[in-house]
């Protein structure tokens, strides 16, 4: 384990710095990134590696319910391995609508969020074109969120795209708003909640539901790494 | 094209290229340090633009990045000062960055700027082969710049022979690994060049290698046209009171 102490030491500067320990020691080291970012193939990669999530999302839909679509799959996206993950045997599957829910931190507009949709506009970051949160004169700007998965000034690829055609649906979810979902979910199903995935259980309330609809959350991580947060936060729930 | 072939066609050997960044020292020191260069001694000046996320950079350019951009150094500002460039510089000059800043201030009017300056040629690691063949050589080629690639001993000799036929100016051999021994026997960087020189290129070979004295000049002078020196004098630059002086006693030490 290498602390990152370049630059902002936040999730970027860490991938900076295993991008340049990988150009330093090419003939004894692979590269591997766990989210959908970085230079091709990576993307593409990580995207397929965690589809196993849906893979396993349509044999449990098509046991428990005899089908395997449900109406919406809900997940958090930083950089958007889970959310690829959980979309990526729906993706041509149009029934199935696909919200991808961003930090928006202490709020999109106060300049200390991670909502790269709304942030964003195309640039290049660790070797991909996408949408990416940075100055007029293309100097990434650092990011801000509660949760240290989601603290990442661009969105992959794959992302971006769902984003443009509007096959995904992409809303915001504040720190605040991400730890009360956490805190409902922990009180109401005794499950602790990452605080990345708590931005996906958030979302729900900003969607209206019909009756008997299959909506799928995908809940990337459990909330041990959180307890810390969750605890100095527990005063006021 | 033009200076850079002009240079090497008169010196074969030994051409010393030095880096600095944009902006640091000081905002306003870019053209003195430039000048102080080519005093002592410098045969070709690689300018950097500061950008925040510097992958191919190791700690010491990283960190004259980050002060350049603190100092206030975008583009736009570059190229107001760089309008002072000629005639005083007559050596040649390349812009080193990255891809997304110059993206960002849009690639042709980038090129046309940069030309307009008197800017020579261009080094942006980040962008690769496929696309600057799609979309980017025309532009550059129209404006009259060079534009260097890279290559490290990892490089597979087919890829080198690309590399170096897309290139102009000169091929930038840059050190992969800075680690040596542990139980893998590596090819050393003597070795390394050797093979690039025998490949029978069609650009000069300048080697970028961690180089910070006359000895280590001299050794990548042996194999190759000539040297790049990065880090070892931004870090002299670090604590300078007068950049002119610094620069002489640096270059002196390394040509000297």
């Amino acid at each position: 384990m290498i602390p990152a102490a370049s630059g902002s030491q936040t999730l970027k500067d860490a991938t900076n710095e295993a991008i340049r320990d990988w150009i330093n020691h090419p003939d004894d080291t692979h590269y591997i990134i766990g989210s959908v970012v970085g230079p091709h193939p990576y993307p593409d990669m990580v995207a397929r590696f965690q589809s196993v999530i849906s893979e396993e999302i349509r044999w449990q839909l098509e046991e428990k319910t005899g089908y395997p679509n449900p109406s919406k799959i809900i997940a958090c996206v930083g950089g958007g391995s889970n959310a690829a993950g959980a979309f990526y045997h729906y993706l041509d599957e149009l029934s199935v609508e696909l919200i991808a829910v961003e930090a928006a931190g202490e709020g999109v507009e106060t300049g200390k969020t991670a909502a790269t949709t709304r942030k964003g506009t195309p640039g290049i970051l660790h070797g991909s074109k996408s949408l990416l949160m940075q100055t007029a004169d293309g100097q990434v700007v650092e990011p801000h969120s509660i949760s240290a998965g989601l603290d990442y000034p661009g969105i992959g690829p794959l992302h971006a795209h769902l984003f443009e055609s509007g096959r995904g649906k992409f809303l915001a979810v504040t720190d605040q708003e991400a730890l009360d979902a956490a805190f409902e979910l922990a009180r109401l199903e005794g499950i602790i909640p990452a605080l990345e995935s708590a931005h996906a259980i958030a979302a729900l309330k900003q969607i209206v539901l019909k009756e008997d609809e299959n909506v799928v959350i995908c809940l990337s991580g459990r909330g041990d790494k959180d307890l810390a947060t969750y605890m100095v936060a527990s005063d006021r729930y | 094209m033009g200076r850079l072939n002009d240079l090497f066609n008169k010196k074969k050997e030994d051409v010393l290229n030095v880096y600095c960044t944009a902006g640091y020292p000081r905002l306003d020191s870019t053209i003195e340090v430039m000048a102080a260069l080519q005093e002592h001694g410098a045969d070709i000046i690689e300018l950097g633009m500061p950008y925040s996320d510097p992958l191919a950079d190791g700690p010491v350019i990283q960190h004259s990045s980050a002060a350049a951009l603190e100092n206030g150094m975008t583009i736009s500002i570059l190229f107001q000062q760089l309008k002072e460039l000629r005639p005083g510089i007559r050596i040649p000059v390349i812009l080193m960055g990255y891809m997304n800043p110059v993206l960002q201030y849009g690639f042709e009017k980038f090129c046309i700027d940069a030309a307009t300056c008197g800017i020579d040629g261009l080094i942006l690691p980040d962008l690769p082969i496929h696309e600057f063949e799609q979309t980017y050589q025309g532009i550059l080629q129209k404006n009259g710049l060079d534009f260097i690639f890279l290559v490290t001993p990892e490089t597979p000799a087919e890829r080198v022979r690309k590399l170096d036929s897309l290139s102009t100016g000169f091929l930038y051999a840059v050190s992969s690994s800075s680690t040596t021994g542990q139980d893998t026997v590596r090819e050393s960087p003597a070795q390394y060049l050797q093979k690039l020189s025998e490949m029978g290129l069609k650009n000069p070979v300048l080697v970028g290698f961690g180089i910070r004295d006359k000895a280590g000049f001299q050794a990548a002078c042996s194999h190759a046209a000539g040297a790049i020196i990065g880090s070892a004098f931004i870090k002299v630059l670090e604590n300078s009171v007068n950049v002119n002086a610094t620069t002489k006693s640096f270059l002196s030490s390394v040509l000297g």
